[in-house]
């Protein structure tokens, strides 16, 4: 009941909050300053991939393909347009006129062609090269055979074209993510190992300091091709700084953006000051928190066992636990993503139903471990999955480890559960075929891969395989609802029992405006810089 | 003098080796594998192996130790995982705020600790001594975290007259230097009490009341001067202990040296950046212990250096 009232007040303060935030009308110029707690590492947008540093590269470069502010769609960014062939195999890029870098150079289709090998090469260590293996020549340059990708043309200065070695209707939302953002080779080239600090491009923002391990300065990029944005004409990123101390400075006016979020020991606090109604922005990730259970092991072979599990753990407890910063969930994919299925309840909170599911299996008295991340809150969640098993006959002990030895053991397929909190898998993109390989899919079940269930259905991969085979605009619909259904019949194997969606909360001065999904961008993590504007902007 | 210190820079650098070793040592122990942190989780075995061979985790330990050392000896504590930039270009842009706040510290914990010590011998057994060592207890057992945040409420958010953490003025160094200073002043207060009453136990101390000297004097002029000897080879200790115990203030205050490079370089794996900072803390707390040994004799023209 006060779950409902809670959301209900933040749903009306949000609601009031939103006309008020539309009828001020962005005005050009002012400043922002926005904290964090760790340094950021690179501003490399083949290298970076943090939560942190990624919204940033967003700034200061551009993709061919981009998110409308606030939401997860589709539209062509450095492109103007683009068509695609009927098999899905060959993708044309007319880019846009008169885009410059930041140091003054039009950009033309052979810096397209050169951020994707650079992305690609090895020599890059890029963490996100892996997503363009569907583009020909991909094995010959991840393999150190070649540096150019014999599938990317480019016949103009403003056409590019990419050849696939297999069609993926992801392809799209590929173009659109950091590792794809259109770089410079001379200033990359210029820079060396440096470049990671040194960061032209074509985007919104430009550097024009950055005090390593203190602050990152920004400028509006005058020459940016969208015109009237960005709002800001100055944005200091400060790191090194405490959430509890950053929180201080912004009801002293010193900063604007708390850019960790609202430190969740004094959450309640902050959100029950009637002050703060207009100043915390709620928004939906695209995130799940589960807990996974390794089906290549008993008990959780048995699928009446997995099934029990989901059954007996109370999520509207779990979710109360942690001040409802998250949602319960029914299913594996999160709302806010597409394809998620709001007629799909999942599995009912029924321990009893459970307990008779468990005699079902046959499988006797249950020992087993639930591996858990050791920063709080994740212990204590353990503990309340921990007790709900436990009233079903399920005996779990608790693992409680630093993250990077539950990801190893996730890995290694050592662990028989593991609460994925604080590792969960949040979206790369708003796709569901992103949900699925890397952590359900037969790919992600090797050792070293993130399906620490070692849930492997080659049925699902086949079906997951043909509806992204399905690159055709008009036939997007009908490959969402090929997606729910494969998502449906995961549900009912029930390899995880999901529990969480979590929400994003972000708290920013009076002095900020714009529309609250701004500020809690499910692309533009946490905030999209290019579109908020100060209020006492002159 | 110039034998000894052979002897001590010689018998330094096999620490230094020591602490290498078991540095590296324990890094690989971690059942976690940094290339996994670095590939990312979309990565295939294969560019896993690709990177794992770039950096040079693919060879035997020792090989890769060797390597280690070598690098070490030019200077070159290799490149940062996360960021792929240079680390000792990275400790180096850190170490003076670092080396700042532990000058600062120090000279906060003096300031705190030494009056207090001497008033505390002075009023030896009555209340005054009493309610100092009660005041130094609880300075030394409050956890820094709760200290410095206490400290920042009151006097930066609450009164105003100092900035809210950070970096760059006099008034930013204030807070922290006396979150760490107010901690280890506890220490040497203590010290500093029960090294003055030693020395006032001394026959010259009696003279010197005997010839009519003003007791203020007394304590400065004679007692001070000799109880102040353990003082300084604790200094020295400091230096090294601050070296390495600068994280929780350097994370409350956003002071951004190389303990806030360490607690960020832990949390995501770095293993470079951990060592670096390690073996830099190691360096300066063999450093510090030289010169506290080399100061003492000085100080005290009856020890003798063997």
């Amino acid at each position: 009941m006060k779950r409902i009232l809670i959301s209900a007040v933040a749903a009306i303060a949000l609601m009031a909050a939103a006309p008020l935030a539309l009828a001020d009308a962005p005005k050009q110029g002012g400043a922002a300053t926005i904290t964090f707690n760790n340094d950021l590492t690179t501003l490399d947008p083949q290298v970076g991939y943090d939560w942190q540093n990624w919204s940033v590269i967003k700034s200061i470069f551009d993709g061919l393909m981009d998110y409308k502010p606030g939401t997860t769609e589709l539209e062509p960014d450095l492109a103007e347009n683009y068509t695609v062939s009927g098999d899905g195999l060959t993708y044309t890029f007319t880019l846009r006129d008169g885009v410059k870098f930041h140091n003054g150079r039009l950009m033309t289709s052979a810096d397209v062609k050169y951020s994707f090998e650079r992305a690609v090469n090895p020599a890059t260590q890029s963490p996100g090269g892996g997503y363009f293996s569907m583009i020909a020549g991909y094995d010959d340059v991840a393999g150190g055979k070649a540096t150019t990708l014999s599938g990317i043309e480019t016949p103009d200065d403003k056409t590019v074209v990419f050849k696939l070695a297999r069609a993926d209707a992801t392809f799209l939302h590929l173009m659109a993510i950091n590792f794809g953002y259109i770089v410079p080779k001379e200033e990359v080239e210029k820079a060396g190992a440096d470049w990671g600090k040194k960061p032209v491009g074509t985007g919104a923002f430009k550097l024009v300091e950055w005090v390593p391990g203190q602050n990152i300065k920004l400028e509006r990029n005058k020459d940016y091709f969208r015109a009237g944005v960005p709002y800001l004409d100055n944005i200091t990123f400060e790191f090194g700084q405490d959430p509890t101390v950053a929180v201080l400075r912004l009801k002293k006016g010193e900063i604007d953006i708390v850019g960790d979020g609202v430190p969740p020991a004094q959450f309640t606090e902050i959100m029950g000051d009637p002050a703060n109604r207009d100043l915390i922005a709620e928004g939906n990730q695209l995130h799940t928190g589960y807990v996974t259970m390794n089906v290549a092991q008993a008990p959780f072979d048995n699928l009446k066992v997995r099934q029990a599990v989901n059954m007996a753990i109370n999520k509207d407890r779990i979710v109360r636990l942690i001040n409802n910063r998250a949602a319960p969930a029914t299913q594996a994919l999160p709302p806010a993503m597409p394809g998620y299925n709001p007629d799909n309840k999942g599995y009912a909170y029924d321990p009893e139903g459970a307990k008779k599911l468990l005699a079902e299996a046959g499988v006797g008295e249950i020992a087993t471990e639930l591996y858990t991340m050791n920063v709080d809150p994740n212990p204590r969640i353990a503990q309340a999955i921990q007790q709900d098993l436990a009233a079903v006959g399920i005996k779990a002990e608790i693992r409680s480890l630093a993250q990077a030895e539950v990801i190893a053991a996730g890995g290694a397929g050592k662990a028989p559960m593991i609460w994925s909190g604080g590792m969960a898998w949040i979206a790369d993109f708003p796709d569901p075929a992103n949900f699925y390989y890397g952590i359900l899919g037969c790919v992600g079940a090797v050792d070293g891969g993130w399906n620490w269930s070692r849930y492997c259905n080659k049925d699902l991969d086949a079906r997951a395989g043909k509806a992204d085979a399905m690159v055709k605009a008009d036939q997007s619909e009908a490959r969402m609802n090929e997606w729910k259904g494969i998502f449906d019949d995961v549900l009912k194997d029930a390899p995880w029992a999901p529990i969480f969606n979590e929400k994003r909360f972000t708290y920013h001065s009076a002095r900020l405006g714009g529309d609250p999904s701004l500020f809690t961008d499910p692309i533009h993590i946490p905030v999209n810089y290019d579109y908020i504007f100060a209020k006492d902007a002159q | 003098m110039l034998f000894y210190l052979g002897k001590r820079v010689a018998a330094s650098l096999v620490i230094l080796l020591g602490v290498s070793i078991v540095t590296f040592g324990l890094t690989f122990l971690i059942p976690a594998d940094p290339v996994a942190m670095i590939a990312g989780r979309n990565s295939t075995p294969e560019v896993r192996e690709q990177i794992r061979h770039q950096i040079g985790l693919d060879r035997p330990l020792p090989a890769q130790y060797a390597g280690y050392l070598g690098r070490l000896v030019r200077g070159d504590l290799g490149k940062s995982y996360a960021r792929k930039s240079d680390v000792g270009t990275l400790i180096a842009s850190r170490l003076p705020p670092t080396l700042l706040l532990m000058l600062a510290a120090i000279v906060a914990e003096l300031l705190v600790g030494l009056p207090a010590g001497i008033y505390a011998a002075s009023r030896r057994g009555r209340t005054g001594d009493k309610v100092a060592m009660m005041l130094s207890f609880l300075s030394v057992s409050t956890p820094q975290f709760v200290l410095g945040l206490t400290l920042l409420y009151l006097f930066s958010y609450l009164l105003n007259w100092l900035p809210l953490g950070g970096y760059g003025s006099f008034s930013h160094v204030v807070l922290p230097a006396l979150t760490l200073g107010l901690g280890g002043g506890g220490w040497y207060s203590r010290m500093m009490r029960s090294s003055m009453i030693e020395v006032l136990r001394n026959d010259y101390i009696r003279t010197a009341r005997a010839k009519g000297m003003p007791e203020w004097r007394v304590i400065m002029n004679h007692g001070l001067r000799n109880a102040i000897l353990p003082i300084i080879a604790m200094i020295g200790l400091d230096v090294g202990i601050f070296m390495s115990g600068v994280v929780v203030v350097e994370n409350v205050f956003g002071w951004p040296g190389i303990g806030q490079l360490m607690w960020q370089a832990i949390q995501s794996l770095d293993i470079p950046i951990i060592m670096g900072v390690t073996i830099v803390a190691a360096l300066f707390i063999v450093l510090g212990n030289l010169i506290a040994d080399m100061i003492a004799p000085l100080v005290d023209p009856r020890i003798r250096l063997r």
